[in-house]
């Protein structure tokens, strides 16, 4: 009997590599493409900026993992899992960026020379060479604060990563253009859950107000440029945090509302600790859990 | 060809004086319902049942089923629907309902000569 499914395209993808999303080598992600980076671009601070992006990507994806077995169904924990993968592709790129215009420099230890440059970046950093914001380390207190937190953080990175897709970097204005699709679906899978708990039982609204409590202030620091930030964006290579701030509020300010939650005073701005490499207890903690095995057993394979 | 079931294969949805038609509060559920999933491959194909899932509603049955069916590429149209409103026909009935068309060959197009110009017949 003659039956087509779903799953016949995947039975019959032999040969076509550009089927799966880093093709089936997993060598090198930025294979194929041109990473000269060009004029009146300074490779330091494009480095540097890559790093920002990267290590938000990176931490946040580490952060939604730890739901792994812990998610309220099966099928969220599906979810919640992909959203952590999308991430740290975006991590994956962002840091072989970086190290394609040589932030590791002569730093690099001869212990990490065979690795790749994003993993010498994600493992063998230490916590104050992160360049993440305090939004994407904080610790989980409940199903309620993780959604939270990631309609808040895929919100600005969304607002971010739409902009940058005009990047004159155009390696980063490809992993952008890559990304948006990926993050609008992570911000509209968290507002829905965040509508769900805000206008759901008296619980499930108590804690997503809490959560909300707990997110909000986070937002501090994430409009504030560093200088590294402010140079790329005079150059049209990078996006002022600034800018996409009312954009953030608006779209936060709505989803609150419709999940009848209080909207807090929006917290006034904070220097960026974070992308400066000051960081809080947590992140030295959750480094410890991603790089441990890799610091244990460089290169090492499974 | 698999039997069309519901409820995970329990065949028809049982009816009579015993089984409650009102469904219970949705507020205070404690398991989430059961989904079926139905995925078009391409423009096209027809919609086909891929599986099942638990979702809160149907908005977020639309997600779980996109995270759980689509993640490779497999599709371009979602559908899902609640098990319990699937009727299925049940075990007992098939002979009633399957054996009559068993012997009528004339159903069948095959008693036409099949130009030699068309060639997807």
């Amino acid at each position: 009997m003659h039956e087509e499914t779903v799953y016949d395209a995947l039975t019959n993808a032999h040969g076509e590599a550009g089927h799966w999303a880093f093709g089936t080598g997993f060598d090198d992600p930025l294979a194929g493409v041109d990473t000269t980076v060009p004029d009146g671009i300074d490779p330091a601070d494009l480095g540097a900026y890559c790093l920002m992006l990267g290590d938000d990507a990176l931490v946040l994806a580490q952060r939604l993992t730890q739901w792994i077995t812990r998610a309220p169904e099966l099928e969220e924990e599906v979810a919640i899992g992909n959203i952590a993968l999308d991430l740290l592709g975006q991590a994956r790129l962002l840091l072989a960026r970086a190290g394609s215009v040589g932030v590791l420099g002569r730093s690099r230890e001869q212990a990490t020379a065979t690795i790749p440059d994003e993993d010498a970046l994600a493992y063998f950093r230490d916590v104050d060479e992160f360049r993440s914001t305090a939004l994407v380390a904080a610790p989980d207190a409940d199903f309620a604060q993780a959604v939270v937190r990631l309609v808040a953080a895929s919100t600005v990175r969304l607002a971010v990563f739409t902009r940058l897709r005009s990047s004159r970097d155009p390696v980063l204005a490809a992993i952008a253009a890559k990304g948006v699709h990926e993050l609008a679906y992570h911000r509209d899978h968290a507002a829905r859950w965040v509508l769900r708990l805000g206008d759901g039982t008296e619980e499930s609204h108590r804690r997503a107000r809490s959560a909300v409590e707990a997110v909000w202030p986070l937002l501090a620091d994430l409009f504030t440029a560093t200088d590294v930030e402010e140079r790329l964006a005079a150059a049209g290579v990078a996006v002022d945090p600034a800018a996409v701030r009312d954009e953030v509020r608006d779209v936060l300010t709505q989803v609150l509302e419709r999940a009848t939650l209080p909207v807090p005073a929006w917290p006034a701005g904070a220097p960026p600790r974070g992308r400066l490499g000051e960081h809080g207890p947590e992140l030295a903690e959750l480094l410890g859990i991603l790089q441990g095995l890799a610091r244990q057993h460089p290169a090492a394979t499974w | 060809m698999s039997e069309v079931t519901a409820e995970g294969g329990h065949g028809a949805i049982p009816t009579g004086p015993e089984v409650p038609v009102q469904p219970r509060a949705r507020a205070v559920q404690r398991d989430w319902p059961l989904y079926e999933v139905f995925v078009r491959g391409k423009r096209g194909l027809n919609h086909v049942h891929v599986g099942s899932l638990h979702a809160p509603d149907d908005e977020m049955a639309i997600d779980a089923a996109r995270d759980l069916y689509t993640r490779r590429n497999e599709g371009v149209s979602i559908w899902v629907v609640r098990a319990v409103d699937i009727t299925a026909s049940s075990p007992d009935e098939k002979d009633p309902l399957f054996a009559p068309s068993g012997d009528k060959v004339y159903r069948h197009p095959t008693f036409y000569e099949i130009p030699d110009g068309v060639p997807h017949i």
